[in-house]
């Protein structure tokens, strides 16, 4: 029988909105308070739901110390207490939370074999978040 | 179609333990969770139904009747209770946060087929705030 395993991670990381494609007036209409030169910061919560069969002897899905070792390892100690524009998968890439939470399904897809990765979700405050899937 | 989701809390206690393993290997998969003696969790159910809305009602369910069937059918079997002791299907299975999302789905399932419209299409648990596990009735 399949069912979902959910967890969620705490970082924080500073970033600031910014894309050389867009004068410093754009940049300053479309990122507003987010364009600020000096940056700012947020604590995420990163959710990281996986899929796959309940082990009949375990009755889990999967081993959550190795979803913790796996997360921590791959997005928690990269990106936590960090400056998300400094990281080389923001060189090219503004780190709106939509990107970043592309980044980290992207970090996490494949580092689980033994389960499907179902989504991942990106709270950047507590009112806002975003949502990546194998869709895309 | 729209979603709703009702959410409801409980209490419970339990421990994990396979019946066909030593207490050595016990110990190694589960951890702290195999202490027999048990601990305990303030558990979130989170029911998801979908369905249209009523045209006169506007309601994809009547949540007052959604909250009643939650309350009957999981609450009144699982709140202030031990799970493995007290629960009949975790008399085998263990009482992981997987095998609950399962079971609520089972005890839910029933009655709110029963319901005009709306179908039951997901089952959340909550074992802390950081935890949780999902059921959509896959095989």
């Amino acid at each position: 029988m399949k069912a979902g395993f959910g967890r969620r991670y705490m970082l924080s990381a500073s970033h600031r909105l910014h894309t050389d494609a867009l004068s410093d007036e754009a940049n300053r209409a479309a990122y507003g308070k987010c364009n600020n030169p000096h940056g700012h910061g947020h604590n995420y919560v990163v959710e990281v739901l996986v899929g796959g069969e309940v082990s009949p002897a375990t009755g889990m899905v999967i081993d959550m110390a190795v979803l913790d070792r796996t997360v921590q390892r791959l997005v928690v100690e990269r990106f936590d207490h960090r400056n998300l524009n400094l990281d080389p998968l923001f060189a090219e890439r503004v780190p709106t939370t939509e990107n970043f939470c592309r980044a980290v399904f992207g970090l996490l897809r494949g580092a689980l074999p033994a389960v499907e990765l179902q989504h991942v979700r990106v709270e950047e405050t507590e009112n806002n978040f975003f949502e990546c899937d194998s869709a895309g | 179609m729209i979603e709703l989701t009702r959410r409801a809390t409980f209490s419970a206690s339990h421990y994990y333990w396979n019946d066909d393993w030593s207490a050595e290997q016990n110990e190694s998969v589960f951890g702290r969770c195999a202490n027999r003696n048990g601990h305990g969790h303030n558990y979130t159910l989170e029911v998801t139904v979908a369905g249209e809305p009523d045209a006169v009602t506007g309601f994809v369910v009547d949540l007052k009747w959604l909250k009643d069937v939650m309350e009957r059918e999981v609450l009144s079997a699982y709140d202030h209770r031990h799970l493995n002791l007290e629960v009949p299907e975790f008399s085998k299975a263990i009482p992981t946060t997987e095998n609950l999302a399962i079971a609520a789905w089972k005890r839910l399932q029933p009655a709110l087929a029963a319901a005009r419209g709306a179908q039951l299409r997901k089952v959340r648990i909550y074992e802390t705030p950081e935890i949780f596990a999902e059921y959509r009735g896959e095989a």
